[in-house]
């Protein structure tokens, strides 16, 4: 579980953060939602420690990360696996050796256990003829595969993904939207996912935190979204005609 | 302001690259890259401007050398001392500016704007330490290249000199062997040193704290280039006075 109390950040002159508290469950896929420009990524490299908070703190199972040493900090990063948005793999290694890399950095396993596990990673992603191709030789829903694949190869407690659908085109996103909730599921880890794709929002967001203008807006579940008046959500998830069809028709049904 | 603010980070951002490496960190197979990319990869273009500015000095020396009082092992006594004392070790570094340079700070600024540098640092790896310190190992061998363009510019020199009827080969043999002082190669490669440490170091920095996108990787390869160049000038004026005044 990963709580946040009162996080603020600020750049320059500028808060992107005004005093944010959510907590994320172990075992769920949660959703960190809001418009561009609303502070979700700056909230989740605030987790991930990318960014120093100016105020609050962020606890992962108790242990508040800031209260930690440089050790205990570097030795819960190895905890966390990230996707990046534009999937962050190294350009100049292959499959095979992005996959590998936190093996090699962190683990204590011999060549052929390291070459076991990528193999069996690279599996879980549907992925395993593309060992020795190079990045650049990868689709955009290859790389954010590969990425995944890296970020859970340490068998990570806590997954984070900063908007893993984007460039992808719908059928790809469900595809990468699955894979995560498959994984957050076979591995029984905490998940958080920055993302507004609306698909995503209402397939897999078992928890969803809604964020305007670096607050709090909303929180609750995708089933919970379609009964909420709540008119900062209300505004971001219905301003398409198809997701207010697609809760008039939940709604009637409910009735 | 800005500067001493920039010269602070910098000296910040040293103490970071040599602090503790990655624990698992394969540093012989990173730094045999790092040798490939840095050293091996500007063998060619050293060699060939070496080479060649060799001759242009010899050259220039023999067609100034107009009176008939003068010897002609001369020619062969400044081609020596003009490439040992600043050609090589000197311009050669400003030539590497630009070219290790330019390499540096893109393929860094590169992994910055990609979040690959992020990556790193979300794992758990000092990318600091990663990234710069096999760099600055693989450029101590640049004292190497700086031997080879040395050897290169006095042959240049020798060709130049023999083949357009300025000097005789013996003359030029014994001009590049009369008042020889060994310190000066000593003094040479010194400054090669220093360079090759500050060639690693400020296009690294540039590239690692770079921020923006695609056009800001080009702008700030541009701007290492000044600096290593301003920094190599200013470091070779004051080892000069240091050592050799």
């Amino acid at each position: 579980m990963i709580t946040v109390t009162n996080l603020h950040k600020t750049f320059d002159s500028v808060e992107v953060l005004k005093g944010i508290s959510t907590c994320f469950d172990k075992g769920k896929t949660n959703l960190v939602i809001g418009q561009s420009g609303s502070g979700k990524t700056v909230f989740l490299k605030c987790m991930i420690g990318l960014f120093k908070p100016d105020e609050g703190e962020i606890s992962f199972e108790g242990h508040v990360y800031k209260n930690l040493d440089y050790d205990e900090q570097r030795e819960l990063r190895t905890q966390i696996g990230m996707v990046f948005q534009g999937s962050a793999l190294f350009d100049s290694m292959s499959v095979e050796e992005n996959v590998k890399f936190p093996l090699k950095m962190f683990s204590s396993m011999n060549i052929t256990q390291m070459k076991e596990r990528v193999d069996m990673v690279l599996e879980r992603v549907n992925l395993k003829d593309s060992h020795k191709k190079l990045p650049s030789e990868l689709s955009g829903g290859m790389k954010k595969r590969v990425a995944i694949a890296r970020a859970i190869v340490l068998n990570p407690k806590y997954l984070f993904c900063d908007e893993p659908n984007s460039g992808l085109d719908p059928q790809t996103s469900i595809l990468i939207d699955n894979l995560i909730q498959e994984i957050t599921r076979e591995f029984d880890i905490t998940t958080v996912i920055n993302s507004h794709d609306m698909n995503s929002v209402m397939e897999i967001g078992e928890k969803i935190v809604f964020l305007k203008d670096g607050l709090k807006a909303w929180e609750g579940s995708n089933k919970e979204i379609f009964n909420t008046d709540n008119k900062a959500i209300v505004d971001f998830v219905y301003s398409s005609n198809l997701m207010k069809n697609v809760r008039e028709v939940y709604r009637h049904q409910q009735i | 302001m800005k500067h001493i603010t920039k010269i602070g980070a910098y000296f910040i951002m040293l103490r970071k690259v040599f602090s503790r490496p990655p624990r698992g960190c394969d540093f012989k197979e990173v730094l045999m890259k790092e040798v490939d990319d840095l050293i091996l990869g500007s063998l060619g273009i050293v060699s060939f401007i070496s080479f060649f500015v060799g001759g242009v000095v010899s050259i220039q020396t023999a067609l100034n050398l107009t009176n008939p009082l003068l010897p002609k092992f001369l020619i062969g006594f400044a081609t020596r001392q003009s490439i040992i004392l600043e050609f090589s070790p000197t311009f050669i570094s400003i030539i590497m500016a630009g070219r290790v340079g330019s390499f540096i700070t893109s393929s860094i600024g590169t992994m910055r704007v990609t979040e690959q540098i992020d990556a790193l640092e979300v794992m758990g790896v000092n990318s600091l330490n990663y990234l710069i310190f096999p760099k600055i190992i693989a450029m101590m061998l640049y004292p190497f290249i700086i031997a080879i363009s040395m050897f290169l510019g006095i042959i240049g020199g020798w060709v130049a000199a023999v083949m357009g009827g300025f000097a005789t080969s013996s003359d030029y043999t014994q001009g590049i062997q009369v008042e020889f002082i060994q310190f000066h190669v000593i003094y040479a490669f010194i400054k090669t040193l220093v360079f090759a440490f500050v060639l690693a170091t400020i296009p690294a920095f540039h590239g690692y704290y770079m921020q923006g996108g695609a056009l800001e990787v080009g702008k700030a390869s541009t701007t290492s280039f000044v600096w290593t160049s301003v920094v190599i000038i200013v470091l070779n004026y004051i080892i000069t006075q240091l050592l050799l005044s």
